[in-house]
């Protein structure tokens, strides 16, 4: 039997269908660009926020992750590339912070401008003071660590204010005729959070030094802004569940302290801090450690404002 | 001296300067109190503003050590190595795997190349040597929105074609796979591949994949001639149902020559469903995925053409942060014997130590050919060393 003739028809029918299709989808699915707006599309919604506050009307930005998800664990869904593909600018908090999904997305957005080190690909860890800079040898043994330090550095508002200088200078770079408009956005930002700063701190002042226990290591920026002190965390290592033993010695950690306040992020399960709160005649706080975690975290300053005022309330409460 | 030093500097010369020269504009003493404390606001608000304007990196440079302590080393690609160690319980006499087995290490070395390109090299060391799992350039940085891979890869055909062992959730790989195509190593061969985001309405996301290659995949494609190649197709849609629940629906076209010769083709086509729900307040600890594969082959060989079907239909929930449970429901005739058809089902039990290791059991009872009935416990141990890339959705 032989199938000479028909394999080959087959052979060549398949392989125009493939140029077929990929013809079509160059020449009909030619990226759509709004009219003279940068697109942007931001990792996070803290890093969206801050785009915004210096890019107002002229860019158009889009975040991945939304404010209430644990920014670890974010799915690489194929629907973020529908963004991704069209974007003229990729802002990421980076500290490997996004390395478990961020980089497949990169890749298969087919957009060369967005791609490591090119021009619109913007680190914001670059402008920001970051801390737990490892000094040592770095094991996994140690946790889910970050090799290059702490990433959750965007909950210290100086370091919001340093990133949206950076976002100011490379949005000038890509939108040269509105640089002056991305200045005057940066001076307003500026301004407002000197003043909320003010305010935050005037709340806060008569708890500097408290000390308190958080869920996962998200806090180090913010309490160091604040003044507080974290004496441990309900995790025994980052990204480890709380085992029992953990917990036993960590109730009598903040009996023997006095620690009366467990911080923990919105995504965390709430069972066993609210058990050890219990145990010490403490109480569970969730703090929000992103813009969009709450309703009423709908920017940069408003989350400032949500979490100072829980913790202000919180700490009345626990006197 | 940087920037910000001098303007600081400079800043507080002039205060002083002013307090030296004692003019009465400038003397604090004859200020009433609040212009002096507005002073001091607005050279705070300076201070803090040109800190603020130092765009220099914050971090600490990398330290490197070591004998030469090379900079060049910070250039290294990521290694990884993916452990996967497996035990056996019960009796299977057509498909018997041993009883303990260090199945497969896999060690992983990924970088960017270059501005327009990064390599992802996957060498599988097993107890019957060594192979390369997959090596490949991607081509990141050509127009049109094309994304384009060089070497040798696993095929785009379904879902768990692509998928490497320890990414699965069972410690094997569905009937259908095993019978149709090619099982574990499946469709993996030296080729190219081009993809590409479609237009699609609405945030219907639409994606076309085809890839050709040299056309040797084990026992499914095998190139007799230097132009047997064989060619697979992928078109793939997915959609967001809501936030946490979304729906992925492939479809899959593979057509090469067989180990009969030049003139035995065999095609296959293949369907891939996967929904998926997973609360984004609750990631980490709940999760659901049901995914189904249905694949169609068709096969040349004397006396007459073989057409085969087989599916597998799986459903996976994680409990919490450490315990998956899961099931696998499976059916498939035989590639070169369509009256042979083997069944089965599973049930699985995955614990988490952590995101980089996890312990899974695994029963299953197979009846193949419908006469020889096999009734195994899996277990299995899967490990990662190392800065392992994250997989594709």
């Amino acid at each position: 039997m032989k199938f000479s003739p028909a394999a080959m028809r087959i052979k060549f029918a398949s392989f125009l269908s493939l140029v077929a299709i990929l013809l079509l989808a160059l020449f009909a699915s030619q990226p759509l660009l709004a009219a003279g707006k940068l697109n942007v599309v931001a990792a996070t919604q803290d890093l969206a926020s801050l785009t915004s506050e210096v890019g107002g009307d002229r860019v158009n930005v889009t975040a991945i992750a939304k404010g209430y998800q644990d920014p670890h664990f974010v799915e690489a869904k194929p629907s973020f590339l529908l963004n991704l593909r069209r974007a003229d600018l990729l802002v990421v908090v980076g500290l490997e912070l996004e390395i478990g999904w961020l980089p497949p997305l990169i890749t298969q957005s087919g957009n060369p401008k967005i791609q490591p080190a090119a021009q619109g690909y913007f680190d914001a860890s670059r402008f920001a003071e970051i801390l737990e800079i490892p000094t040592a040898q770095v094991t996994r043994a140690m946790g889910d660590v970050h090799p290059q330090g702490n990433p959750h550095y965007w909950l210290d508002p100086q370091n919001g204010l340093r990133v949206a200088g950076g976002l100011a200078q490379k949005l000038s770079e890509m939108s040269p005729g509105d640089a002056a408009y991305f200045q005057q956005r940066l001076q307003d930002f500026r301004r407002r959070l000197a003043e909320a700063e003010k305010r935050w701190d005037e709340q806060m002042k008569p708890y500097r030094g408290r000390k308190v226990v958080t869920y996962h290591q998200s806090w180090p920026n913010f309490v160091k802004r604040f003044g507080l002190q974290v004496v441990e965390y309900v995790e025994p290592r980052p990204g480890i569940p709380p085992s029992p033993a953990h917990v036993v010695a960590l109730i009598a950690l903040m009996k023997r302290q006095s620690v009366k306040l467990i911080l923990v992020e919105p995504y965390f399960d709430l069972k066993t801090p609210q058990s050890v709160a219990r145990e010490t005649g403490g109480q569970v706080v969730v703090l929000m450690p992103s813009v969009g975690g709450d309703k009423d975290t709908g920017d940069y300053i408003k989350l400032f404002d949500y979490d100072v005022s829980l913790l202000v309330k919180a700490f009345q409460q626990a006197r | 001296m940087n920037h910000f030093t001098a303007i600081l500097l400079s800043a507080l010369l002039t205060v002083g300067i002013g307090r030296a020269q004692g003019s009465p504009a400038t003397n604090p003493a004859e200020e009433p109190q609040k212009a002096q404390e507005e002073r001091i606001r607005k050279l705070e608000e300076e201070v803090q503003a040109l800190k603020a304007a130092q765009t220099a990196p914050k971090t600490e440079p990398t330290q490197l050590g070591g004998a030469g302590g090379s900079a060049a080393k910070a250039l290294n690609p990521d290694i990884s190595l993916n452990g996967d160690f497996r035990g056996s319980i019960g009796r299977n006499e057509v498909r018997p795997v041993p009883g303990l087995e260090m199945h497969e290490a896999e060690l992983g070395l990924q970088s960017v190349i270059d501005p327009y390109s990064r390599g992802d090299v996957f060498l599988s060391f097993g107890e019957s040597g060594v192979s390369v799992e997959e090596a490949f350039v991607t081509l990141t940085a050509l127009p049109g929105g094309f994304v384009a891979k060089v070497g040798k890869m696993r095929a785009a055909f379904g879902k768990v074609n692509a998928t490497h062992n320890h990414a699965l959730s069972w410690t094997d790989r569905p009937l259908v796979t095993e019978n149709l195509v090619n099982g574990e190593d499946g469709i993996n061969d030296m080729g190219l591949s081009v993809s590409r985001i479609l237009p699609a309405p609405g945030d219907l996301f639409l994606e076309a994949t085809g890839q050709v290659y040299r056309g040797d995949s084990g026992v499914v494609f095998t190139s007799s001639r230097k132009n047997d190649l064989s060619y697979v197709g992928h078109l793939r849609g997915y959609k967001d149902l809501t936030e946490n629940t979304n729906l992925e629906i492939g479809y899959s076209y593979a057509q090469g020559h067989n180990e009969l010769g030049h003139d035995f083709l065999t095609r296959l086509h293949g369907i891939d469903m996967s929904l998926r729900w997973k609360p984004l307040r609750r990631s980490i600890y709940n999760s659901l995925l049901w995914r189904s594969e249905f694949v169609w082959s068709q096969r040349d060989q004397l006396p007459t053409q073989q057409k085969s079907f087989g599916l597998y239909s799986s459903l996976d929930y994680r409990l919490d942060q450490r315990w998956t449970v899961g099931t696998r429901f499976d059916w498939s005739q035989r590639a070169t014997a369509s009256n042979q058809l083997d069944r089965g089902g599973s049930a699985t039990l995955t614990y988490w130590l952590s995101e980089f290791s996890q312990v899974r059991g695994q029963y299953r009872f197979v009846r193949y050919d419908g006469r020889h009935d096999a009734s195994e416990l899996r277990l299995q141990l899967i490990f990662v060393m190392g800065a392992h890339g994250a997989h594709p959705f």
